[in-house]
């Protein structure tokens, strides 16, 4: 059910780990619902020069997280943020219409991190700090239906 | 393409044995005829599917006109809950189920509870066990059928069935068991157990697929499902799948004959299982019950890790297993029978089951057990839960 490209993701998924001097960090998802990701990203004169991940979940979750790591590194993060959930799994050769969910996790998971970079260096107020931050399933599984 | 097959899903489906198919293949071909017909043709294949029935009868110690071949397992199960539910509307409304019941059996009580009929779904203890008082404690004055599994398909638990069918004919409510996985591991009679209906189907016992039978025992009122021709002694039309049939007669038989020493065999590779993995995987969880568990089944829960990953993994390295993850279901909710005995949903999300089987071998097990310990530390290494765990 999964295309080979999800597959290579899953069987080597690319920059798994953690970044020591991150400096912008984001989990999404919740264990209730069988997902977590966590993205690690240095970033450089607003340029993302490394990303990581930890993934807890199926192998649509691992291989997104492990394709949204290739796609943000060498990014502005203007051009992160422009990062869609569809681009994601587009750049997958597509994934099954139930594992779509995955997809919107690796855009939150992104979106969470780069906020983080933007708190830390004050270009956001915590009371601003966002939604994308510990989304439950249900969230997720609303916006599947909203596609 | 892999350069082996280890198959460790027999609760999903199993081979069909070359003796049985052996038995299956005039059916197609040359010994075609309508078992309805009045020709010889007609009459062997009659012949052929009454054999099967008294096979199949001898296998559960009932009567051979007791049996009616089924589709499915599924089907016995629709069968006996709302043929039962219906004929015996005018005496009461009140179903007596559990909640680690296969959806065959939940979801046809669901549709029965649309239809004005009371279900109550009873609680399981954390091996998966009902307690036959709770079931004494559910019966009302409008109960009219208790239908109980016999063994869990995910976790193997094996229902007290004697005492709960005792309990059943002591206050005159019908008792069903959806035996699905429990023929030919575990012997079952349906005197000595006091069961009134039971479903069982070909497929988890080496038998094809697209059949099954429902037992009713002589006096059941039961309504039918299929109308149309007088096959199945009027009770369930439709022309027979003679080889098919051949096939669950064949099957069973074969099953009844070998199952103390099939018993053996699935009970040593279990137990090795089992405690290798317990010895050898930190943060691990044996789900259902250590010995009230059908012989060849093993679940483990394998914290901070989901299932699906697990699966992709071990299917890379050849083996075939099957696990209760919402992503293996389809949906976003983890195996309701995991839910029921207790499990927090992360750790029910990152179930995996093993059901050994004829073909399997020492060797194999010992190349999973091998295999295993690699695997869930590669995707726990990966997991941000462990991480946090770790510290």
């Amino acid at each position: 059910m999964y295309s080979e490209k999800v597959m290579d993701h899953f069987s080597n998924p690319r920059n798994v780990g953690e970044i020591a001097d991150a400096n912008g960090v984001g989990q999404v998802g919740n264990p209730k619902c069988g997902d977590i990701m966590k993205m690690y990203l240095k970033i450089e004169d607003n340029i993302i020069v490394d990303a990581k991940f930890k993934t807890f979940g199926c192998g649509a979750a691992v291989a997104t997280s492990s394709m949204a790591t290739e796609l943000v590194k060498g990014k502005t993060v203007e051009e992160a943020l422009r990062i869609t959930n569809k681009a994601v799994a587009e750049a997958l050769d597509g994934l099954p219409p139930v594992k779509m969910h995955c997809s919107n996790l690796a855009e939150e998971a992104i979106k969470s991190a780069i906020e983080d970079y933007k708190r830390r260096i004050g270009l956001l107020n915590e009371e601003d700090a966002g939604n994308a931050c510990g989304r439950r399933c249900e969230d997720i599984h609303n916006l599947d239906d909203a596609d | 393409m892999k350069d082996r097959l280890i198959y460790l899903d027999h609760a999903a489906t199993t081979p069909v044995k070359p003796e049985v198919l052996e038995a299956m293949l005039p059916y197609f071909s040359q010994k075609f005829g309508n078992a309805s017909s009045i020709y010889s043709l007609g009459r062997e294949s009659k012949k052929a599917i009454e054999e099967a029935r008294d096979r199949t009868a001898a296998a559960i110690g009932a009567q051979s006109k007791e049996i009616f071949f089924t589709g499915s397992g599924t089907e016995a199960d629709n069968w006996a809950i709302k043929g039962v539910a219906y004929a015996n509307r005018k005496k009461g409304n009140h179903i007596i189920t559990t909640a680690i019941e296969h959806h065959a059996i939940l979801h046809t009580c669901q549709y029965l509870e649309s239809d004005g009929f009371e279900v109550t779904y009873l609680p399981v203890d954390g091996n998966g066990l009902v307690t036959p008082d709770t079931v004494r404690a559910a019966i009302k004055p409008n109960t009219i059928l208790i239908t109980i599994m016999f063994a869990n398909n995910e976790i193997g638990t094996i229902q007290p069935i004697s005492e709960i069918g005792k309990i059943a004919k002591e206050k005159g409510v019908y008792f069903h068991t959806d035996a699905v996985q429990a023929v030919g591991n575990v012997k079952i009679n349906v005197d000595d157990m006091n069961i009134d209906l039971l479903s069982l189907s070909a497929h988890k016992f080496y038998g094809p697929k697209g059949i099954g039978a429902l037992y009713i025992r002589k006096g059941t009122k039961i309504t039918s499902f299929l109308h149309g021709g007088a096959q199945e002694r009027g009770r369930r039309a439709s022309t027979e799948n003679v080889a098919a049939v051949v096939g669950l007669g064949k099957a069973i038989e074969l099953a009844s004959q070998n199952v103390d020493e099939y018993n053996k065999k699935l009970l040593a590779l279990r137990d090795h299982a089992i405690e290798e993995i317990q010895k050898n995987i930190p943060f691990v969880r044996l789900n259902g019950d250590r010995t009230s568990r059908l012989p060849g089944n093993v679940n483990f829960s394998f914290e901070f890790i989901e299932g699906e990953s697990l699966l992709l993994m071990l299917d890379m390295k050849g083996i075939a297993a099957s696990s209760g993850s919402a992503c293996t279901s389809g949906s976003l909710d983890p195996s309701h029978v995991l839910l029921a005995i207790g499990l927090p949903h992360e750790i029910a999300h990152g179930s995996l089951r093993l059901t050994f089987g004829e073909e399997n071998t020492r060797e194999e097990l010992d190349y999973l057990l091998d295999t295993l310990p690699a695997i869930v530390q590669r995707l726990r290494e990966m997991s941000p839960l462990y991480q946090v765990a770790a510290r």
